[in-house]
């Protein structure tokens, strides 16, 4: 008999993190206008699930994001890659959400899909709270292992080296269970041509947060309890010194490290 | 005052306790009350000591056993809440586990948690201080209502300084049934070999980006930082490459270094490096790209080939003995 792997990947729709980042000067809250992308961290989670589906001899992945505007670009991308379907969040409702709203939103969502699995990145590109992997195992009621940087699953347990300041742990869970994987625990695989036109025909199921049984008051700006009072630029290092290499550029540099009493 | 009681969550590796665990009391301590510690390890006993050197009066011992610290720590936290045991603040590393068990925490209180904190006041409202955007702009936010606040500081924040208290008294505290959310167990701890002072502590950090070209070229920049007794650093690009381990990445999802000199080789200066080193105080650069936007926090700039100019400066500084 085959065991099936259905694997959950929360996968984020952020703006485009090589354009500049801006404030929103009335709600202080960063602008999330214009196309979003799939977050790079989460193309990881994707790659390692649709490999984790292939090594069990079955199953599939679905994608679940909470995103602006029935944002699907994103998506697409993941799909692309080989996702088979995805659920995706969008509800004015949501604008101002906290990671802990954000927590109970997404679990909705995948309570919806039954996995097996629940892969995230470690922290998302623009928010990088790094909190929700465990505030979704918490509403869950599931085990969590953060900073994956392997994983392999048999026997309904999933077998996980958590990177740590020394080195890295090798950790167990039962299933289901949350999964937080880090930049380098696989490498992704670019979509195919044929990857590409196949997604543009895959499900995404939208939903709205009243959908989820979840109330407006849980989530968005009343969710929050917190309030920006103030935003202001830092104090800018100055550039300093500037000597174009001649051949004899070193000498300066020892110079200064002598100058700082280092050598 | 806006705390009468912060709680640390204390963080210790074989018997010593962790500097973002002395940072994060130090700065307890100047927000004035009291000072407690809450310890998920085994070994409570023998911290107690450091603990109480550097402000924490009691420490609360929640033993996790084998398994990772989020779900039983956050529980046993949360029972003491329940149980009328309550902090105003509690204050967690932005760590492997501070961010496990704080994430734990806020759902299981029904809190939000701010992260990335780099500053703390209490006033009349707590407010937590974050930069953003590679660190060029600082958001102020204060919490509403009443505490326990959940915040989360990044390492290298505070500067750590003993306050002189005796030992911490330990408290076991009891850590109530997790279920499912417990069942995890570390089964096995690989430390990796490393050499020379520790990145995070070097006086000195000598780091190699890109610009190096191939893996082999990182030999100079662990030449470069033994001969000034610094520690070796990286740029994400080449750990994600494969050339260096991920121990070695300093920035926004790596460590956060604030030596005496920060030596930047082939690195472009991405603000999620920046994040990571820009709290040095003095930054060397060598790059080819004199629009990289690495020389624009650079003391001293050297606009070049590493290949040629690192190779010089490593015989200089032999010659020099
Ligand atoms: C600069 C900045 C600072 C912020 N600081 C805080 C703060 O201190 N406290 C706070 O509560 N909120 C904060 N927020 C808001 C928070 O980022 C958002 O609420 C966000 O929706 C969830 O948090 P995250 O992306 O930071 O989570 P992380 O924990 O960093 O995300 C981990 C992973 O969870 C998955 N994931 C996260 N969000 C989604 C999503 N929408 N759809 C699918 N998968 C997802 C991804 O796999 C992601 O990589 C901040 C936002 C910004 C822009
Ligand atoms: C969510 C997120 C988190 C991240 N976290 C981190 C992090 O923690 N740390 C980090 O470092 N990055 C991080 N990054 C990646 C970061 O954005 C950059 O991609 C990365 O720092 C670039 O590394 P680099 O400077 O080595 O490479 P590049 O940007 O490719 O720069 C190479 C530089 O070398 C110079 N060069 C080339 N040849 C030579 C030569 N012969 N001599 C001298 N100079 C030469 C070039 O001019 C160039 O400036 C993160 C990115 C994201 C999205």
């Amino acid at each position: 008999m085959q065991t099936l792997m259905n694997v959950v990947v929360c996968a984020k729709q952020i703006p485009d993190p090589a354009a500049p980042g801006e404030l929103d000067p009335n709600t202080k809250t960063l602008k999330r206008e214009g196309k979003l992308i799939l977050d790079d961290s989460d193309a990881y989670g994707v790659e390692m699930g649709l490999q984790l589906a292939d090594k069990a001899g079955g199953g599939e992945v679905t994608l679940v994001s909470m995103a602006p505007n029935s944002e699907v670009s994103g998506l697409r991308t993941a799909l692309a890659m080989g996702a088979a379907k995805a659920i995706l969040v969008s509800d004015p409702a949501l604008q101002g959400t906290d990671s802990l709203a954000t927590a109970k939103v997404l679990a909705a969502a995948i309570k919806r899909a039954e996995p097996d699995l629940v892969l995230t990145a470690t922290e998302s590109t623009d928010g990088y709270t790094g909190l929700l992997p465990a505030q979704l195992a918490e509403i869950l009621g599931w085990p969590s292992i953060t900073f994956a940087k392997h994983i392999e699953v048999s026997d309904g347990t999933a077998k996980v080296q958590r990177q740590t300041e020394e080195g890295y742990d090798e950790v167990e869970a039962p299933l289901p269970a949350i999964v937080s994987v880090t930049a380098g625990v696989v490498e992704p695989r670019y979509p195919s041509f044929k990857g590409i036109m196949a997604a543009k025909n895959k499900p995404v199921d939208e939903v709205k947060v009243a959908d989820l049984g979840l109330s407006e008051d849980e989530v968005g700006w009343k969710g929050a309890r917190q309030e920006i009072v103030d935003v202001s630029p830092a104090e800018e290092r100055q550039a300093g010194e500037i000597v174009e290499d001649e051949g004899d550029a070193h000498e300066r540099v020892v110079q200064f490290l002598e100058q700082l009493k280092v050598i | 005052m806006a705390v009468s009681t912060t709680w640390v969550f204390a963080e210790a590796s074989e018997g010593k306790v962790a500097t973002i665990t002395l940072e994060l009391l130090t700065k307890a301590r100047a927000l004035g009350g009291t000072v407690e510690a809450f310890y998920g390890g085994g070994d409570a006993d023998t911290i107690a000591e450091q603990l109480g050197k550097f402000g924490a009066t009691k420490v609360y011992a929640a033993d996790a056993g084998d398994a990772l610290q989020g779900a039983p720590v956050a529980a046993a936290m949360a029972a003491q809440i329940e149980g009328g045991n309550k902090p105003d603040l509690i204050m967690f590393g932005q760590t492997y586990d501070g961010r496990d068990v704080a994430g734990r925490l806020s759902a299981k209180l029904d809190r939000p948690a701010l992260t990335n904190g780099v500053d703390v006041s209490a006033d009349d409202k707590v407010t937590v201080q974050n930069a953003i955007f590679g660190g060029n702009t600082l958001v102020q936010t204060a919490f509403d209502g009443d505490g326990p606040f959940l915040a989360l500081f990044r390492p290298k924040s505070f500067a750590a300084e003993e306050g002189g208290g005796g030992a911490a008294e330990v408290v076991a505290v009891d850590v109530p049934d997790t279920g499912l959310s417990g069942q995890t167990k570390v089964l096995d701890r690989h430390v990796e070999e490393t050499t020379g002072p520790k990145l995070d502590e070097a006086e000195v950090v000598v780091s190699g980006g890109r610009g190096l070209g191939s893996a082999e070229k990182y030999e100079m920049i662990e030449q470069l930082a033994k001969l000034l007794k610094g520690a070796p650093g990286a740029s994400r690009a080449i750990v994600d490459a494969g050339w260096v381990p991920y121990a070695y990445q300093v920035g926004q999802t790596g460590k956060v270094v604030k030596p005496n000199v920060y030596i930047a080789a082939g690195i472009s200066g991405a603000t999620q490096h920046l994040v990571g080193m820009k709290g040095a105080k003095n930054i060397i650069a060598i790059n080819k790209d004199k629009d990289a936007p690495i020389f624009s926090i650079a003391d001293l700039g050297i606009v070049g080939d590493v290949h040629k100019v690192i190779p010089k400066l490593l015989e200089a500084l032999q010659a020099k003995g």
